[in-house]
């Protein structure tokens, strides 16, 4: 901030050269002849004419600054025309005018010369492209300019916003040229002017009006003073409570992968009683679909992750029987067993995708709906990435609700888990039903996959980063229980997000891990047991 | 126990060598005998040399055969299917590590007498208090048997006595080997971050570059190994034992007879963890580094793949499985890589399915079973119906 002040002070010397130009008559003078006082022979002379073109309000003349401010400002010998000039084949320039910028075809180096700058003309340039900003026909340039204004606090930007603010139409620029007169009338404004600005600054999140509140806190005294304390009070009650949101989004979002990663899991481990280490790799096949996907169809990037969808579900689900049918039929009543075959069946398939594929991560790619942030205020934003997954979680959950309550494969697959042998008896086919229900739970997996695709790189150890996780889920909520999983994921996900900034991510993970292990000593069934007599295991 | 067996009562050494024990501490005797003579007075360019690289190649064998006993004696005997043994052998080999940091004193990279290296490039200023007494070769010593030993000790009294069993139990103790190594992935662990403890320079004044002593550590791999196995089956031969198979098999019926289950699954629990810590402890100094890697989950699991394509329950099967896939592995990874993850996943699912009982239980249920009539492999029992998983 400080740094910038100079700026101020430029403005304010050229404001006034313009004032004492004015009264001499030039103001009588037409746009493009203001325009060719650039090309004087001294830099402050340009300076003056500069501040000049500022005072006429006139946006036509940004292209020409922003022209001047990266080199690209020319004089054209013969007629004395102002020119942007872009370097073109061979030694010529492309010419255009730097008013109308009708296009003046090619000149060669000698027919034009180059309008110089120093360092103090970029500075009083970036200032004037600022100012004018706030004259530009597009709400968002006017928008940024007069954020730039809140960096740029005097007497004469105060004067000017309150000039500029009255004329605003859109709602959002106005909020912020208030914001940005605020920012000036702190330090030069009249008293009442000072306490206004002080409410004002309080109440926004912009990083630029926490600093000059502090900045002007030590120099105020009385009710000044008071109303700062105040506004900074505000300010931090509010990126408090901003935080507290922030943390929940991410622990929300969190909780959200975990819960894609393990449902999957609570149908194989929890419902079945299959442990099935090579859970992470259907994600992980998941992943790769999609990335297949997108490059079976490159130019529909947009569309192809709805269809990636599906085609995830088909291709975990479908090598989830496969494995089914071939290993872990034989293995039933041997859990034991069954985590290490399935845990050789995840090494098998890693190096099939690392053969396949190769060992380095694939990009996908986001489609352009999911990209972005949706912004709340100065600190609050959230990505729409992180949302879409947020939202795929109750629509799966409600299909997964609505297969297992409505369907008869669920009404099948329930009394299955239930009691397997009068199943049988009553005429399921227990063995079909076994295997599509791991089917169904692989192909889970597979559109988990997905999803993570669109948050994190995809290589063939994707899958081993969550497989423990998702372990971890299904056991703190209870095993063979939706709702435990649901209540388990969400908990693990926040409760890790807010111990992060305390402890550190890596430490909060592994502070997660310790209280699990804890709390299965406490409640070996976890969260939600299923409640009923058992044997014990 | 399905057939009853009518041996006179036996000796001491009779009980701990029963069956395969003969064979293979002969066979364990031989090699260590033959190999440091093949590398120490055979001349380099003949054929029946052995390089020094081998000799460490094959201690580290040892340790992992030390590794896989220590598992097979939990779960062989005691059904609990640790998958967290990589821990307890990643704790003693670092605090062997330790010592053998404090023993390159001023010789490190930035020569600072009292940090080792990383810590000066961390910019510590004074050594943290646990690595206090890590100078003194007996203390650190000590701390390989003891580290492993408490941490199995609060984790099994903790899990066992909430009866935290079978597939539960199995992943919770991946989850403890799985949080220590994100925690010694830490730089401010103090253990030396990602990189772990390297560049060892010697032990008890002996360089570890030297072939001496690279021969002197093998053989105290082998010696460890031996004692490992004796100890193990004095256990499992003992009345300790048999109470320890009876958990294994019903564990209920144990309890209900009036033996405190807990205690003894924590008794062989924690001896177990020692074993895998002394393991580490006799890694770390032949392979010259240790790091948070060795903690990682998928290590531990392939302890018991070793354990199981060797047979469970068998002690000397567990550490043949242990030389057989870490041959195959030094081989492969080698000559045929990308074949390599391929050959360890198929040995996982083709062990499961079709050697259940390993090598050694295939031998003893092949047709010249009665080469090994007297054979001591426990006999799975019948009686683990529902409840029992395995």
């Amino acid at each position: 901030m400080r740094q910038r002040t100079p700026v101020g002070l430029r403005i304010v010397l050229s404001l006034f050269l313009i004032w004492w130009s004015s009264l001499s008559g030039v103001s009588a003078q037409s746009l493009e002849s203001r325009l060719q006082a650039l090309d004087a022979r001294s830099f402050s002379a340009k300076e003056v004419a500069i501040g000049q073109l500022v005072a006429l309000g006139d946006g036509q003349v940004l292209p020409a600054l922003r022209a001047m401010l990266d080199g690209k400002l020319y004089v054209q010998k013969s007629s004395k025309r102002i020119v942007i000039a872009e370097d073109a084949e061979g030694r010529n320039y492309a010419i255009r005018d730097a008013l109308s910028e009708e296009d003046l075809g090619l000149a060669s180096r000698r027919e034009v010369s180059k309008i110089r700058i120093n360092n103090t003309l970029r500075t009083v340039l970036r200032g004037a492209i600022a100012e004018l900003g706030l004259f530009s026909p597009r709400p968002e340039v006017r928008q940024a300019a007069a954020l730039e204004m809140l960096n740029q606090p005097s007497a004469e930007t105060l004067e000017m916003l309150e000039r500029v603010q009255r004329r605003e139409q859109d709602p959002d620029v106005r909020a912020t040229l208030e914001l940005g007169w605020a920012a000036s009338a702190l330090e030069f404004g009249t008293p009442e002017q000072q306490l206004e600005a002080a409410s004002i600054l309080g109440s926004t999140l912009e990083r630029e009006a926490y600093v000059l509140l502090q900045q002007h806190r030590d120099q105020a005294s009385g009710a000044l003073q008071v109303a700062i304390d105040d506004a900074l009070e505000r300010i931090e009650l509010k990126r408090w409570f901003s935080s507290i949101v922030e943390l929940g989004f991410f622990g929300l979002s969190l909780g959200a992968v975990l819960l894609l990663t393990a449902v999957g899991l609570a149908i194989t481990f929890g419902v079945m009683g299959v442990i099935n280490m090579a859970h992470g790799e259907m994600i992980m096949l998941g992943a790769y679909t999609t990335f297949v996907i997108q490059q079976l169809f490159p130019d529909w990037i947009d569309g192809s992750l709805l269809l990636a969808v599906p085609a995830a579900f088909l291709v975990s689900g479908g090598v989830g029987i496969l494995i089914e049918r071939t290993v872990i039929r034989a293995l039933y009543g041997r859990p034991l067993e069954t985590l290490l075959a399935t845990f050789g069946i995840s090494l098998v398939l890693q190096q099939a995708v690392r053969s396949i594929f190769g060992p380095l991560n694939q990009s996908v790619l986001t489609p352009s709906w999911m990209q972005g942030t949706w912004k709340l205020n100065g600190v609050l934003e959230f990505t729409f990435n992180r949302m879409a997954i947020i939202l795929l979680v109750p629509l799966l959950l409600a299909g997964l609700m609505l297969l297992l309550k409505r369907s008869s494969f669920g009404l099948q697959m329930r009394a299955v888990t239930q009691n397997r042998s009068m199943a049988a008896s009553m005429g399921i086919r227990t063995d079909w039903v076994d295997a599509l229900t791991f089917g169904l739970g692989s192909g889970i997996a597979g559109v988990a996959g997905v999803a993570i695709s669109q948050l994190t790189n995809v290589g063939p150890n994707l899958g081993q980063s969550y497989i423990i996780d998702s372990f971890m889920v299904v056991v703190f909520g209870g095993v063979g229980n939706l709702w435990g999983t649901l209540v388990g994921a969400l908990t693990l996900g926040v409760v890790n997000k807010l111990l992060e900034p305390l402890s550190g991510a890596v430490m909060a993970k592994i502070l997660v891990l310790v209280f699990i292990i804890l709390f299965i000593q406490k409640r070996p069934r976890g969260l939600f047991a299923l409640k009923g007599r058992f044997v014990e295991a | 126990m399905q057939q009853k067996r009518t041996h006179p009562p036996e000796s001491l050494m009779g009980r701990l060598t029963r069956g395969t024990g003969v064979p293979f501490l002969t066979v364990l005797a031989v090699v260590t005998f033959l190999v440091p003579l093949l590398n120490q007075t055979v001349p380099p360019d003949s054929l029946l040399y052995l390089p020094t690289y081998a000799v460490s190649l094959l201690g580290k064998y040892l340790c992992y055969a030390l590794l896989a006993v220590a598992l097979d004696l939990v779960w062989g005997y005691c059904g609990i299917l640790s998958l967290g043994h990589g821990a307890f052998f990643a704790l003693g080999g670092y605090a062997m590590g330790m010592h053998l940091m404090r023993e390159i004193g001023d010789r490190g990279v930035y020569g600072n007498p009292l940090l080792p290296d990383f810590m000066v490039f961390l910019n510590w200023k004074e050594l943290p208090w646990y690595w206090y007494g890590f100078d003194s070769f007996p203390f650190a010593l000590l701390m390989t048997l003891l580290v492993p030993g408490l941490l199995a000790f609060a984790f099994g009294w903790l899990a066992f006595r909430s009866r935290v069993t079978g597939v539960y139990l199995s992943i919770i103790t991946q989850a403890m080997t799985y949080a220590l190594m994100l925690a010694f992935f830490r730089n401010d662990m103090g253990f030396g971050g990602n990189n772990g403890l390297t560049d060892f320079k010697d032990v008890l004044g002996f360089s570890l570059q030297s072939d001496a002593t690279r021969n002197v550590l093998f053989v105290l791999s082998a010696l460890a190994l031996a004692g490992g196995v004796l100890l193990s089956r004095f256990l499992v031969t003992s009345k300790l034992g048999r109470v320890l198979v009876g958990i294994r098999d019903a564990e209920s019926r144990v309890r209900f007879l009036g033996y405190r289950v807990e205690h003894y699954k924590l008794f062989v629990f924690v001896v177990s963890a020692m074993l895998a810590g002394l393991a580490g402890a006799l890694y770390v100094p032949q392979i010259g580094i240790i790091n948070p890697g060795e903690f990682s989950p998928i290590n531990s699991i392939e302890i018991v793949i070793w354990v199981a394509l060797g047979g469970r329950g068998t002690l000397y099967g567990a550490a043949l499985g242990a030389l057989l896939v870490n041959l195959a592995k030094t081989w492969l990874t080698g000559a045929a890589p990308e074949a390599w993850l391929f050959v360890l996943g198929g040995l996982f699912v083709g062990t499961t399915l079709f050697f259940p009982r390993g090598v050694l239980g295939w031998f003893a249920e092949a047709p010249w079973r009665r080469w090994f009539s007297r054979s001591s492999l426990p006999s799975r029992s019948t009686a683990s119906e529902k409840g029992g998983s395995w």
